[in-house]
């Protein structure tokens, strides 16, 4: 670890001012000063001396005003520094929005949860062991140009979706996909005061620049996260080598509306296996006005991941990809509400 | 009784509590480096980023900026040390690649540079801002790269002796109504023990004390001494707990002279904390292994032939190999017997033991052979082992001391519900889930090695024990006060154990789980002395006098020694006959058919072991059986173990909790090496991948909800004093090929390479 300053946040204009200093036009995850929340992340990549931020800003403070967890009157409201914990522990948000509870219940282990937030969640980065140890040279995302080892490394735990030849990193999270399938709007909070984006506008896929990930901005950070509507007939199936405290090899965030036995509404999202927090709108597409059986979610699931490109050690999460998502629909279209 | 503290069957001690519960779980328990320092100075290593060629250049100038380095030491000032040789030839390290000698680096992660400085934090930071210009050459990482050599084993390690053989296997194999051939891979593991690889090293004056967890404090401080060149008697090791070992710790690593030397240069503590990465190449690994194995047998199921060949990974300069031929000929009945082992010779640090290093390997290939033989045979995989059941080794024609392999079969059996499973394959679900059942035996050689202790009574009966053995987890402090306890027949409570320090009377190396049959064997002699000292002080006319060691109790009688008519002594009395405050007897112990050099090799950090199948006359194993319960999701693939069940017979069970522990704690190992734990090597690099502990995976408790472990009453008085067979070691061998068995039956689908991944089901 290097040495940095540490400030509390007093109020969400200073957080935003001391973040917003000295700020160049460098990718946000390279800015001099970084928010910190839950930590759960960013220590650990400070200690790996993957990041250097030279001054670090507490937002914790800020939680009296940024952890609601409000749903009810048919939407839903989630502060940006609510502990993953109390949200997926939250009836109404179990009853309501099950794929949101299971992404945080299904995430990291209990110790983690109790100190995660949701803002931190989101934001956090790869798992790409290149890219966590800095003695490899070879990783465009922490040395912009210098190459990906990754790419003909070990990659079992690498991206099939949203890969460039620069980057095949994958997004690890759970929460996101949630928030994606259920088109949750981000609100975030900088120098012009709050403004909101879709969740799906946060991310960017690696392209030519992996180095850049999210469109925020330094000084700008996520208050809150909301979504429309009531997602009862939603999952989240996660794939993973242990049964618990482990990321996703592939996952799927599904929520239906169903009525009289067909399908109104449907969303999918996949985690694991993609660069980002991946929508797959072409397959919701073949959903939408059908009668839910089982070669339609077969068909759903090939189309997810029809653009699929997978590498040595990780081709494996094509196949393994589509099954989760056919079982997903299938427990989706199947639960009793 | 809980299930934690089984109740004694036969020849079972109390499961009394461990000595060190308290202390554990109240973080008092103090380990090397929870020691004390006055005024240290930090180092912090600096490790290669290439495998194989040459450092041309340090740029040290940003490093030697960050306020409070006070140094920074590479191959071009590092205080020089002398060569040093491999454990098993007769030196003490478990490598002989030296690092800081030169600019030349043979492996991934070897030590470059060490940093010292006035903070941790300090020492870090400047160890991120060291620059290094390397040239590298292509490394051979493993089996499948080019540049690897390979040759036999015999010959270039000095402890495998032997290729085991026996009749004429070609013949035989030919000849053989049922024929199998198979190939089985098992990975790249590294031990992980919680307590990181750290040493602190203190100067007073000539004298250097050094706080190391380490599995072999004897080892440790004749090794550091040769390597300083400087008297072993100088040098004192000291760690009373030590954080897990698994192995890792058996054999001296580059780092702890290294240390010291600095230490010495700087004329002040020098204290190392490694991290978590470094771990994985600053000290051993069990490396990957291969194998085939070749079974003929009659239609009635009767082994006619067995070949067994291996071959292991190791460093370039070290034939480290663990050979577990030895076991897996000798373990069932077969006339016709043919073994080969190599060592495969790649651009790797040395690999060292790792829990049950020849059987972990070599019995995955051998149980999952017979399951495949089974399934050929159409025979229940349990009646094959019984059919093949013996009670002498085939190679030497040898009694085993005891044997109770078909008797754990049955109990295991019998607790995990055997009798339900159908035999097909495929034939069991349960909603989203193939459900497989599967098993496998277990065995580990019974060792023992020559040690000795020093033990002080008190007139109140205070007792005071000390050996400089190892509390590595095991349970070391609980079953040597036991044994004490027991023996001179004073309350548990009122004796203290002091180990864990090199200034105590040497015990061997907690390896080979040989530590409670040696230590308590010592012990029990010495507390003998100790009765037949106060005995004669008493009763010196009285004709029981010299039969005292075996007859007599002192106050009240141990129980297991109690015979009818004799009386308690009176230990008050004693002592005033003796006229003294204390009694204290010192006493070195060495096994029947130890070496003539026992005792000398004893104080100076070499081990004689004796056991197994190098015994004259006999050969002596604990043995187990395990059934597991394997699930596998038809959707995602995902393989889970909720039920692991083992049996396990080793000789007197000295406390029923601490070896429910042990066994335990392997059985979830065994399910572990089977389908979790792989270090990912990158082939073009060879360089570990996966190397901290959120990559390199270990099962949490959501993977092991239902463990049970059976402990079986078995006496045996053909290995040593306390008639206790080494365990372990026993319950994580064999556990992988149970799983694999189990998957086979869950789909069909034999899997011959470990760890088994989701990737690798096809359903
Ligand atoms: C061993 C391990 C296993 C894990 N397994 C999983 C898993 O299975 N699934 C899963 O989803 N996650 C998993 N995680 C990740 C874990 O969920 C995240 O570490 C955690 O959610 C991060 O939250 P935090 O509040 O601690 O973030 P921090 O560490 O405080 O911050 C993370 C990043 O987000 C930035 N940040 C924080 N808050 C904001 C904000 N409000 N606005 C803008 N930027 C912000 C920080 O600057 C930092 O860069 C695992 C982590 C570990 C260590
Ligand atoms: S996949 Fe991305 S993060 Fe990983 S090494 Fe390649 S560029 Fe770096």
């Amino acid at each position: 670890m290097r040495p940095f300053s540490y400030q509390r946040a007093s109020d969400p204009d200073m957080a935003v001012r001391a973040l917003a200093a000295g700020a160049a036009n460098d990718p946000l995850t390279k800015a001099a000063a970084q928010p910190l929340a839950g930590g759960t992340a960013l220590i650990d990549l400070m200690k790996l001396d993957v990041m250097r931020p030279a001054a670090i800003v507490d937002i914790n403070p800020l939680a009296h005003a940024w952890s609601a967890i409000e749903p009810g009157g048919g939407s839903l409201r989630l502060g940006a520094l609510a502990r993953m914990s109390d949200v997926a522990a939250h009836a109404e948000i179990q009853r309501s929005y099950p794929v949101i509870a299971d992404s945080l219940k299904l995430a990291a282990s209990a110790q983690l949860r109790n100190m995660a937030t949701l803002g931190g969640n989101v934001m956090q980065r790869t798992r790409c062991n290149y890219f966590r140890d800095v003695s490899y040279e070879n990783c465009n995302k922490r040395n912009p140009g210098s190459g990906c080892a990754a790419m003909d490394g070990v990659n079992r735990m690498h991206a099939v979706l949203g890969v460039s030849d620069q980057c095949i990193a994958t997004y690890p999270g759970d929460f996101a996909q949630a928030l994606i399938a259920l088109d949750a709007v981000v609100e975030i909070t900088g120098k012009a005061g709050t403004r909101g984006i879709p969740f799906a506008q946060l991310h960017k896929a690696p392209g030519s620049t992996p180095e850049i990930e999210t469109t925020l901005q330094p000084g700008e950070l996520i208050s809150a996260f909301s979504i429309q509507g009531r997602w009862p007939r939603s999952v989240y199936l996660k794939a993973r080598d242990r049964q618990s405290y482990e990321f996703a090899l592939s996952s799927a965030a599904i929520a239906l509306d169903v009525q009289d036995g067909t399908i109104r509404d449907a969303r999918v999202a996949l985690g694991g296996v993609a660069t980002v927090p991946w929508r797959a709108r072409e397959a919701e597409a073949l959903l939408k006005g059908q009668k839910f059986d089982e070669a339609l979610a077969r068909r759903v699931a090939d189309a997810a991941f029809a653009d699929a490109r997978g590498r040595r050690h990780n081709s494996f999460k094509i196949g393994l990809g589509r099954r989760v998502v056919a079982r997903a629909l299938q427990q989706a279209a199947t639960m009793e509400i | 009784m809980t299930a934690a503290a089984l109740e004694p069957k036969a020849n079972m001690g109390q499961p009394v509590p461990r000595y060190d519960a308290a202390a554990k779980v109240t973080g008092r328990a103090t380990y090397a480096s929870d020691m004390p320092l006055d005024n240290p100075a930090y180092a912090f290593l600096v490790t290669s980023a290439i495998a194989k060629g040459r450092i041309d250049r340090f740029d040290l100038d940003d490093a030697r900026g960050v306020r409070g380095v006070i140094d920074i030491i590479t191959h071009e000032n590092a205080p020089k040390l002398k060569e040093t040789k491999l454990f098993s030839n007769g030196g003490y390290a478990g490598t002989t690649i030296q690092p800081l000698k030169s600019a030349e680096i043979a492996h991934d992660g070897q030590i470059i540079a060490v940093v010292i400085a006035e903070s941790y934090e300090a020492a870090r930071e400047a160890a991120n801002r060291v620059k290094v210009s390397y040239t590298a050459t292509a490394p051979s990482a493993s089996f499948e790269s080019p540049g690897t050599t390979t040759a036999a084993a015999k010959g270039q390690n000095a402890q495998f002796k032997e290729d085991p053989e026996v009749g004429d296997f070609a013949k035989a194999f030919d000849a053989a109504e049922v024929k199998l051939t198979a190939s089985y891979d098992t990975p790249t593991q590294h031990h992980n023990p919680m307590e990181l690889f750290t040493t602190s090293c203190v100067w007073m004056g000539d004298n250097l004390v050094i706080y190391e967890g380490s599995q072999y404090v004897y080892g440790l401080k004749n090794g550091v001494a040769e390597q300083l060149g400087i008297d072993a008697d100088k040098v004192r090791v000291v760690n009373p707990y030590v954080g897990g070992g698994f192995g890792s710790r058996g054999s001296m690593t580059p780092r702890t002279a290294i240390i010291a030397g600095i230490a010495k240069r700087l004329s002040r503590p020098v204290k190392l904390v490694p991290t978590r990465d470094q771990g994985f190449t600053i000290a051993t690994y069990r490396a990957e292994t291969r194998h085939e194995i070749k079974l003929g047998a009659s239609r009635d199921g009767k082994l006619v032939a067995l070949r067994h060949e291996g071959a292991e990974i190791s460093s370039r300069p070290d034939a480290y190999c663990v050979g577990g031929t030895k076991t897996t000929t000798r373990l069932y009945a077969c006339p016709n017997v043919e073994s080969l082992v190599s060592i495969v010779r790649a651009d790797r640090n040395t690999p060292g033991f790792m829990r049950s290093p020849p059987e972990v390997p070599y019995l995955f290939a051998l149980e999952s052979a017979m399951d495949e033989l089974a399934v050929k045979l159409n025979m229940d995989p349990v009646e094959l082992r019984r059919i093949n059941d013996t009670t002498t080794e085939p190679i030497g024609g040898k009694p085993y001391t005891s044997r109770s392999l078909m008797a754990c079969f049955d109990e295991a059996a019998k607790a995990f519900g055997w009798s339900q499973r159908t035999p097909q394959a495929r034939s069991m679900s349960d909603g989203d889930w193939l459900v497989g059942y599967g098993c496998a035996a277990t065995c580990y050689p019974t060792q023992m090695a020559p040690s000795a202790a020093r033990v002080r009574l008190q007139r109140d009966g205070r007792t005071r024990v000390e050996i400089a053995g190892h509390e590595i987890g095991t349970g070391a402090y609980t079953v040597i006060a036991q044994t004490a306890a027991e023996r001179l027949g004073v309350p548990l409570e009122k004796v203290a154990v002091f180990i864990g320090d090199s200034d105590l009377p040497p015990a061997p190396v907690a390896g080979g789980s040989n530590s409670t049959a040696s230590t308590c064997s010592v012990v029990m002699m010495v507390c003998d002395q100790i009765r037949q000292r106060l005995f004669k002080a008493v009763r010196p006319s009285d004709s029981l006098a010299d039969k005292a060691k075996e007859t007599v109790g002192i106050s009240p009688a141990p129980s297991t020694q109690a015979t009818k008519g004799d009386r308690p002594l009176d230990i008050e009395k004693a002592f005033d006959a003796l006229g003294v405050g204390v009694v204290e007897e010192y006493g070195e112990w060495k096994p029947e058919g130890a070496p003539l050099d026992s005792f000398k090799a004893l104080h100076a950090g070499q081990p004689r072991f004796v056991g197994g199948h190098q015994m004259k006359d006999k050969i002596a194993y604990a043995f187990g059986a395990e059934f597991v319960e394997v699930r596998i999701n038809r959707f995602t693939h995902e393989i889970r173990c909720p039920r692991l069940v083992g049996a396990f017979a080793a000789g007197r069970i000295m406390n029923p909790r601490t070896a429910r522990s042990q066994l335990m704690g392997g059985l979830i190992w065994g399910m572990s090496s089977a389908l979790l734990e792989a270090t990912e090597i990158d082939e073009r690099n060879a360089r570990y991948v996966n190397d901290n502990l959120a990559d390199y995976l270990v099962p949490v408790n959501a993977d092991v909800p239902g463990v049970e472990v059976i402990m079986l009453s078995e006496q045996d008085d053909h290995i040593n004093p306390v008639g206790a067979k080494g365990l372990g070691e026993l319950a994580n061998v064999g556990t992988n090929a149970a799983i694999c068995n189990a998957i086979y039956h869950a789909t069909g689908q034999r899997i011959r390479k470990l760890p088994v991944r989701l990737e690798n089901i096809e359903v």
